[in-house]
């Protein structure tokens, strides 16, 4: 056992309003220059959506991420080191600045230099990229923004495949949610293990993933290995960039950009200790449906005597292990288990998690009412396969296609606010919908305190 | 800026520990053996030089503090403060806030978009200066130009079509000192007129031109109902503007429907509390068309037809009223009712066709006509149980005004009976209007019955028994149809409901019954979240009403947790007397020229002479023909010469010219004002706004974007009121029948009104373009200000990161510059004046019983004697001391002392402060202000703003609740205790947000962290609401009010565009294919109105540019794909843009997120070639006649408190697919 210290962060997608102004500022912060206009180390999508870059999720085009060899070893979807080299030239799995977009702005200019003419003046688009005017704006970082244009490409999204007969494009069955994206800092990165030139690498203090951007040699294997798309490629310096964690806030003692500015206070960020012995034996556990449980085991118990000791031993310091016990990540994937990891099929062990999101009940499953119980307003309501957002198209996303686990996850939650409601509004003390969901009353509303009330401290 | 409080978070204190190993030579190390050093790039990127608090001073209810960063010099970026005051251990806290418009706010400092310098169109700055040096005097140089019909239409017709060239900024405030200088001397200063909004989002910015406007004696306009955000049913029901609780206390509601307002678009920074309040418990419903954002968070969406949400509330009423008020009794509600609500007052019945119809409330006048009883006819009757014997309860607006210690909502022991059932001398049948049928506006009638008494020679019944009837909730023994049950398509049933909103019957009965039932255990914390989607309609105030039954039904408002929670627009100023008597300079003059912003545009753009929907169109069928023949313009000359309403300018005269013809015809103003209006020679201008002298004349605009955001008609005021030639209107104009009898109708519409057209501003919106001179503004960056929002108890200072860049001043530098040379100019064309100020009715002032039992008498018709300040308006003299306006404009002047202040009615002494501010801010030295408090300085002015307000200063809140306590007779100043020497200085909120006080300017108690809540004062401490009864009223009973069948709550659905207007297809013999649909125009997620729809960044992160929003039904029709190009056309203009299709859009219906600017992407139309227009292209100015009433209680006019409002969402406008080329030249 190699006890290692990883800064992990989780996002409760059921508090994200998608106002993307984590993006915003993220964007301001560290994208806002040249070669990088296109860039978003923070983005946030719209589910059901394609996403940015386009399909990301399809891995089948993408190759990104690891999988099994025949013999059960884990390996590159991209290839080995042979197919790398063959390939070194004519990356075939990159994607596109349409993939992306044309990055743009406008002759805002014309406004007040406008000389006398026979309309008003007006600001036309203009590509960032070729310095072209731009008469057809056709994609963008968030052009799917609350389900815009999605009857066309609902089905282009990968989590729909299989599941078309339940997300469909109609106004009686829409649903939505928010995907609020940064690199993953996994504790398996495919980038890593993709860059020709070894130029990117974990911090062995924090997990933080880089790339050094002076060892970069443009080769993009990061780029197309990510299977998040979240190793961007700067086409005025020639390197590699992405999401760093915020490290130069982390270092000093603030939580990175995209979480402290998250209005929506959906964003915590904790200490997690790992053994890295144990990560490619998790990452190669057979069934995707083991990975989330595989990835679990990696993650060690601060509080045990022996995980203390020897993470001292490997030179983790006292009040890291002490922030370790206290860490909201630790909590919500661990102790809570509401917190799930992005697809988890891609075996790259990811360290931002999320919570799944509740929805409204489908409106085909809430007309009990002339007979409805006014006292019981969650009636229905706590049901995962009442709600609009499909188990499986949120199983798709968080849990390998287990569609079990979502449910376990919404049940939990569905199980605080019944005993929360039944304590903060109606007065009343009843522990029977946190034993029902395997929780204590304690427990339930310790996890309340948490997602609900959520200070400053509590969440980073 | 201080610093952060630390933080205690189990990563944050570690950041020691991230620097392992042996340290490098930069202080950075590392285990592994590899080089790390090039990290140092990134945190090169990631530093500063100073960290500067500011907010922005945009028109949204944010009031988010932020952090902006500044390196070289440069302001690089901002992110949201954190350290607000604690909402204590077991609720979240209010960090962080802010939205993605406002992180990307920095963009505009230094983007191409920025104003730089001064600019004027260049002919005009030619003509000038020629003028000028011709003449030798500005003055006499505008003169020339503007006097001169072919030069000025000359310049104006090249409005909004590029030349500007640059300015100084000398010659471009001297051109505009000038222009006010002529226009005053020759026209009067009625016709000048300043517009800008939400004195909250930037007060001192707001104030600096307020307070020039208001010492010449200028216009200054609304805006709160210009907007439509303005909910009339609020001073209908609770005789308040609108007060609702902070976002906070969502968190304390056990149940939330929300109804009408996207919170997490429009109130980013606060909807987390509605997203953790589901984890503490809360129920979440929302009511919306379409899927949008906050139907995600919902517990059931309701996806109710645009436009029909009266008719689930009605529905919600009725399930309510039979389960909760007659099946069985709720005693909290029951006490509620009978405390805090009209349900218990007497109705009088009048007899209509053989059976009754509602009519006013019984008055304590009624019950013995003979006594002398003081304001007997202001005073409404209940019957008490006990007794049985009809008792005037005290509390009422007769009180109010009466002998001191009796405006009080005590019971004293009397039982308020809610229901005559059981104890009724007969059932009456009642004739009650309904909307929902027939196919013009009228509808028609349904049978009900009520219990009746007679009391007083009256036949009576109580409020809640009519309410019983209108919502179809029947019992034993009453005449009339009732609805056998839910399923009973009858008014207003759920069934009923159905068939309307297209809600499954059960499911609005459960929302229904789950709301009252969350209430009955919870002692009231049931609310209801409503805004835009709601309040934007035509008849908003009835569907209100609706709503606001519901909380009255359940005993929820006056509760934290519970009641209305109206988020639109509703900024609140809470340093409230200090702000007003800043930025309406009540310390040296009174009144200012206070002006509802809907008629005035409403005749400046002449869209009245478009109307096609006639004021008697809206009566009800049971109405008696009050408003029959009349055109909506007539309604507005009513209303202005019977003082209801303001209406500048005012005569078709000079008021300064006026009271000096009083002067020398040895007459008192008021007897020769009269006498001239009695034998016609002196005319409202109102009565012919096409005559060239009743033109406004000149216009600022500053913090606003009055074409490219809020202009409803925006095509009418670009051809009439500013005369350019880019115009799209393709209406028709009122046909000969319909045109107004008391307004003069002129063959030429008069394009071109306004002489000059300033803008103030930071970057160039389409106003800016259109404008004459465009003055570049301080960006939010760059000054100091203050700001306070609604939705958090805090207040926010705004502080230079760096000084104005290039030429551009603060707000209070322009003005300040702009009041110098007018007052020079002044000394040689205008001098000390004397100004007939016409002022309204207003409301909270004894005005408001003027005009009893809501009668309208018109003494032009001889129904009455013309009487200043009953039966007219008050005619008030103003000396006006022009020169001396730049003097008084910089210091505090003596009516602070000499009159007090005067706040909703309550008032109180601020010698004392003036005493502070004095030795704060330094006292001027010479001149007419010497002596008094210097508001030069920007600084200054804040600190006089906080100084002169109780929220900010315990003194004055402890003040002003020993005033109320006199003339209310309940304790009340213990509200403040503790408060007495608290006092936020400027200072003080630059450091850390500052939480405000108690304070009578509101009602609602906000101590100890107690979160706001709106009336809980009232319910606390029996104070009554400035109402009529001093009750929350249900009935409102103006005789128009029920001439539109709207005495009670009543289901009124979208006006029937289509039948009104027809066809309003292109018309060009096209042949092709087009769908008319209703047209929706909600609040952006990519700005804040116009404000950030033109930042690149919000344009990146949604496809840049307008866009509309079809549904895939629509789309398939019409054969178009995502992100076509279509355009979008009505009688009122034509929209370029292109769609978006989408499955959360309900088939029929169309989105245009509003307050999209021409001014980015917009190409010229195929329909007629010119530039594609913004939302308002396709609307029009609409106003409801009720709007109009004053004179009467709670209907009396206050500035942004009561008038008729632009509503635009029934709307509906025809679509198409673009097949020409898209072309921008």
């Amino acid at each position: 056992m190699t006890i290692r210290a990883q800064v992990g962060m989780v996002m409760n997608l059921d508090k994200c309003i998608g106002c993307h102004t984590c993006s915003v500022t993220c964007k301001q912060v560290w994208t806002d220059r040249p070669g990088a206009e296109y860039m978003w180390f923070n983005d946030v999508e719209t589910k059901p959506g394609v996403g940015y870059p386009k399909r990301w999720e399809d891995q089948e085009q993408w190759r990104g991420g690891w999988e099994l060899d025949r013999k059960g070893r884990l390996r590159l979807k991209a290839g080995g080191k042979l197919r790398k080299l063959l390939s070194i030239f004519a990356n075939p799995d990159l994607p596109t600045l349409d993939d992306y977009y044309e990055p743009w702005t406008y002759d805002f200019e014309q406004l007040v230099d406008a000389p006398r003419q026979r309309h008003d003046p007006v600001a036309r688009a203009r590509s960032r990229i070729t310095g072209e005017q731009l008469d057809e704006i056709s994609w963008g970082p968030n052009w799917e923004d609350n389900l815009a244009g999605s009857p066309e490409r609902i089905h282009h999204d990968p989590l729909t495949v299989g599941i078309e007969d339940q997300v469909k494009a109609q106004y009686e069955q829409a649903f939505m949610m928010y995907l609020p994206r940064i690199c993953e800092h996994c504790l398996n990165p495919s980038c890593v293990a993709s860059c020709p030139s070894g130029a990117m690498y974990k911090r062995e203090e924090d997990g933080i993933v880089l790339v050094d951007q002076q060892k970069c040699r443009s080769w993009r294997f990061c780029v197309s290995g990510c299977p998040y798309k979240k190793v961007y490629f700067n086409h005025r310096s020639g390197k590699a960039e992405k999401c760093t964690l915020c490290y130069p806030r982390i270092e000093q003692g603030q939580p990175t950009i995209c979480s402290e500015t998250c209005v929506g206070r959906i964003r915590y960020l904790g200490l997690v200790l790992y053994d890295v012995d144990r990560v490619e034996a998790a990452a190669s556990v057979p069934d995707e449906h083991d990975l989330l449980e595989a990835q679990r085991s990696v993650f060690l118990d601060p509080s045990d005597p022996l995980v203390r000791a020897q993470a001292l031993a490997d030179g983790v310091p006292e009040d890291w292990i002490d922030a370790a016990i206290r860490s909201p990540v630790y909590l919500l994937a661990m102790k809570y288990r509401v917190a799930l990891p992005l697809h988890p099929e891609y075996r790259t062990l990811p360290m931002v998690w999320y919570v799944p999101p509740l929805s409204p009940i489908a409106s085909t499953l809430e007309t009990d009412g002339y007979e409805a119980d006014p006292d019981e307003v969650f009636s229905a309501v706590d049901d995962p396969d009442a709600m609009r957002v499909p188990v499986d198209y949120l199983a798709n996303l968080l849990a390998a296609g287990d569609g079990e686990v979502i449910r376990g996850v919404l049940r939990r939650l569905a199980a605080m606010r019944h005993h929360m409601r039944k304590r903060e509004v109606l007065g009343e003390h009843d522990d029977s919908r946190p034993r029902a969901v395997g929780m204590t009353s304690q427990e339930v509303e310790d996890l309340y305190r948490l997602l609900a009330i959520a200070k400053y401290e509590d969440r980073y | 800026m201080a610093r952060p409080k630390p933080r205690k978070g189990p990563l944050l204190g570690l950041h020691r520990h991230l620097r392992r190993g042996p340290i490098s030579e930069e202080g950075w190390s590392q285990l592994v053996a590899k080089d790390r050093r090039w990290e140092a790039s990134y945190r090169g990127r990631w530093s500063h030089d100073k960290v500067v608090r500011s907010t922005h001073g945009v028109n949204c209810t944010g009031s988010c503090s932020w952090k902006v960063y500044v390196k070289d010099g440069l302001v690089t970026w901002e992110t949201q403060a954190t350290d607000y005051p604690s909402t204590g251990p077991d609720m979240p806290e209010y960090e962080p806030r802010g939205c993605p418009r406002g992180a990307s706010f920095s963009w505009y400092i230094y983007s191409p978009l920025r104003l730089k310098r001064p600019y004027v169109r260049g002919t005009l700055l030619a003509l000038f200066r020629q003028q000028r040096e011709r003449l030798g005097d500005p003055v006499e140089a505008w003169a020339s130009i503007v006097d001169d019909p072919e030069v000025a239409r000359a310049y104006k017709r090249e409005r909004g079509r590029g030349g500007f060239v640059r300015a100084s900024w000398d010659d471009a405030v001297d051109l505009i000192a000038a222009a006010h200088v002529h226009t005053i001397k020759r026209d009067g200063p009625d016709r000048v007129a300043g517009f800008s909004p939400i004195p909250a989002m930037s007060m001192a910015s707001y104030a600096a031109g307020a307070r020039f406007y208001s010492l010449i004696g200028g216009v200054v306009l609304s805006f709160y109902d210009w907007y439509a955000d303005l909910p009339p049913s609020s001073p209908q029901t609770f005789g308040d503007q609108t007060d609702v609780p902070e976002s906070g206390d969502w968190w304390n509601a056990g149940y939330l429907l929300v109804w009408g307002t996207n919170l997490p678009t429009t109130r980013t920074p606060d909807a987390h509390f509605m997203t953790e309040a589901r984890y503490r418990g809360q129920k979440v419903v929302v009511v919306s068309p379409d899927y949008a954002e906050h139907t995600k968070f919902a517990d059931h969406w309701l996806a109710a037809q645009p436009g029909t949400d009266g008719a689930l509330a009605m529905a919600m009423g009725h399930v309510i009223l039979k389960e909760f008020h007659v099946d069985r009794s709720t005693p909290y509600f029951q006490q509620y009712a009978r405390r805090y609500t009209d349900m218990p007052l007497l109705v009088t019945l009048r007899e209509r066709d053989g059976v009754h119809v509602p009519d006013r409330l019984l008055r304590a006048s009624d019950l013995d006509p003979a006594s002398e009883v003081e304001n007997g006819d202001w005073k409404p009757v209940l019957i008490d149980e006990r007794s049985g014997e009809p008792v005037v309860p005290n509390g009422s607006v007769g009180h109010r005004y009466g002998a001191p210690g009796e405006w009080n909502l005590r019971l004293d022991g009397v039982q308020p009976m809610l229901s005559l059932h059981e104890h009724a001398d007969e059932q009456v049948a009642v004739d009650l209007p309904r909307f929902d049928v027939g196919d013009g506006e009228h509808g028609g009638i349904m049978r009900r019955g009520v219990p009746a008494r007679r009391v007083g020679g009256h036949l009576v019944t109580t409020v809640l028994d009519l309410t019983l009837a209108q919502y179809g909730v029947g019992r034993p023994g009453l005449p009339g149809d009732w609805p056998t049950d839910y399923d009973d398509p009858q008014p207003h049933t759920p069934a009923w409901q159905e068939a309307i909103t297209g809600v499954d019957r059960r499911l609005a009965a459960r929302v229904a019954r789950e709301f009252a039932r969350n209430a009955e255990r919870t002692d009231g914390r049931s609310m209801i979240c409503m805004g835009a989607g709601t309040n934007h309609w035509f008849h908003s105030d009835q569907t209100y009403r609706t709503f606001l039954a519901l909380v009255l039904m359940c005993g929820c408002q006056g509760v934290n947790g519970g009641g209305w929670a109206h988020y639109v627009g509703q900024e609140k100023v809470r340093p409230l007397a200090g702000l007003q008597t800043l930025a309406f300079a009540t310390d040296w003059s009174r009144p200012p020229r206070h002006q509802s912003a809907t008629p005035f545009f409403y005749l400046a753009s002449e869209q009245w002479r478009y109307e096609h929907i006639r004021p008697a169109d809206h009566a009800s069928p049971l109405g008696r023909g009050l408003l029959d023949g009349k055109h909506v313009a007539d309604v507005n000359a009513l209303a202005a010469r019977l003082g209801w309403l303001p209406s500048y300018p005012s005569f078709d005269r000079n008021p300064l010219d006026l009271v000096d013809e009083a002067q020398a015809s040895g007459a008192s103003v008021a007897d020769h004002v009269v006498r001239e209006l009695r034998e016609g020679r002196l005319h409202f201008a109102c009565e012919d706004p096409g005559a060239p002298g009743n033109h406004p004349k000149v216009m600022t605009i500053w913090r606003a974007n009055l074409l490219g955001s809020s202009g409803k008609g925006h095509e009418y005021f670009l051809k009439h009121l500013l005369g350019t030639s880019e115009s799209a209107v393709r209406a028709q104009e009122t046909p000969p029948e319909w045109r107004p009898q008391d307004v003069r109708w002129r063959d030429e519409a008069a394009e071109g009104k306004l002489d000059l057209l300033t803008t103030i501003d930071f970057r160039m919106t389409s106003t800016a373009i259109f404008s004459d001179v465009v003055l570049p503004a301080a960006t939010w960056y760059e000054k100091h200000d203050l700001s306070t929002t609604d939705l958090h108890p805090f207040v926010h200072t705004f502080n230079p990161a760096v000084s104005p860049a290039w030429e551009s001043k603060t707000d209070w530098q322009a003005f300040e510059r702009i009041a110098t040379r007018f007052s020079e100019l002044a000394e040689r064309h205008l001098g000390v004046r004397r100004d007939l100020v016409v002022a309204p009715l207003g409301h909270d002032s004894p005005d408001e019983i003027a005009q009893p039992l809501g009668e309208v008498r018109d003494w032009r018709a001889g129904e009455c004697e013309p009487i200043p300040g009953r039966t007219m308006p008050k005619l008030i003299v103003v000396e006006r001391d022009y020169p001396a306006v730049a003097a008084k404009w910089a210091a505090l002047g003596p009516l602070v002392e000499q009159l007090g202040t005067q706040i909703k009615g309550t008032s109180w002494d601020a010698s004392e402060e003036v005493e502070h501010l004095r030795a704060h801010c330094g006292a001027v030295r010479g001149g007419i202000a010497d002596g008094r408090p210097s508001l030069r300085r920007v600084e200054d002015a804040c600190e006089a703003i906080l100084s002169l307000s109780g929220t900010t200063n315990g003194r004055l809140s402890v003040a002003g609740f020993r005033a109320l306590e006199k003339t209310c007779g309940v304790p009340m100043a213990h509200l403040a205790t503790g408060s007495e020497d608290l006092r936020i200085s400027f200072a003080d909120a630059q450091v850390q947000p500052r939480t405000v006080m108690t304070s009578p300017e509101w009602s609602g108690i906000e101590a100890h962290g107690r979160r706001y809540s709106p009336f809980t004062i009232n319910v606390e401490c029996d104070k009554p609401w400035h109402t009529l009864s001093g009750r929350q009223q249900l009935y409102v009973d103006h005789s128009w009010m029920l001439e539109l069948g709207e005495g009670l709550p009543a289901y009124r659905p979208p006006l029937r565009y289509t039948a009104i207007f027809g066809d309003q297809g292109a018309r060009d013999g096209s042949q092709r294919k087009e769908l008319t649909l209703q047209y929706l125009t909600p609040h952006s997620k990519w700005s804040i109105h116009s404000e950030y729809q033109d930042n690149v960044h919000m344009l990146t992160l949604f496809r840049g540019g307008g866009m509309l929003w079809i549904s895939v039904e629509d789309a398939a029709e019409l054969q178009i794909a995502d992100n076509d190009w279509v355009e979008s056309y009505n009688r009122n203009g034509v929209v370029a843009l292109r769609a978006t299709v989408s499955q959360r859009i309900p088939q029929g219906t169309c989105l245009m997120y509003h307050a999209k600017d021409r001014n980015v992407g917009v190409p010229l139309t195929e329909l007629q070639g010119r530039r594609g227009g913004t939302d308002n292209s396709l609307t029009r100015i609409v106003m409801k006649p009720t709007h109009f009433i004053g004179g009467y209680a709670q209907l009396s006019f206050g500035f942004n408190y009561y008038g008729p409002t632009g509503s635009q969402r029934d709307e509906v406008t025809v679509l198409r697919k673009r097949e020409s080329k898209v072309v921008y030249e």
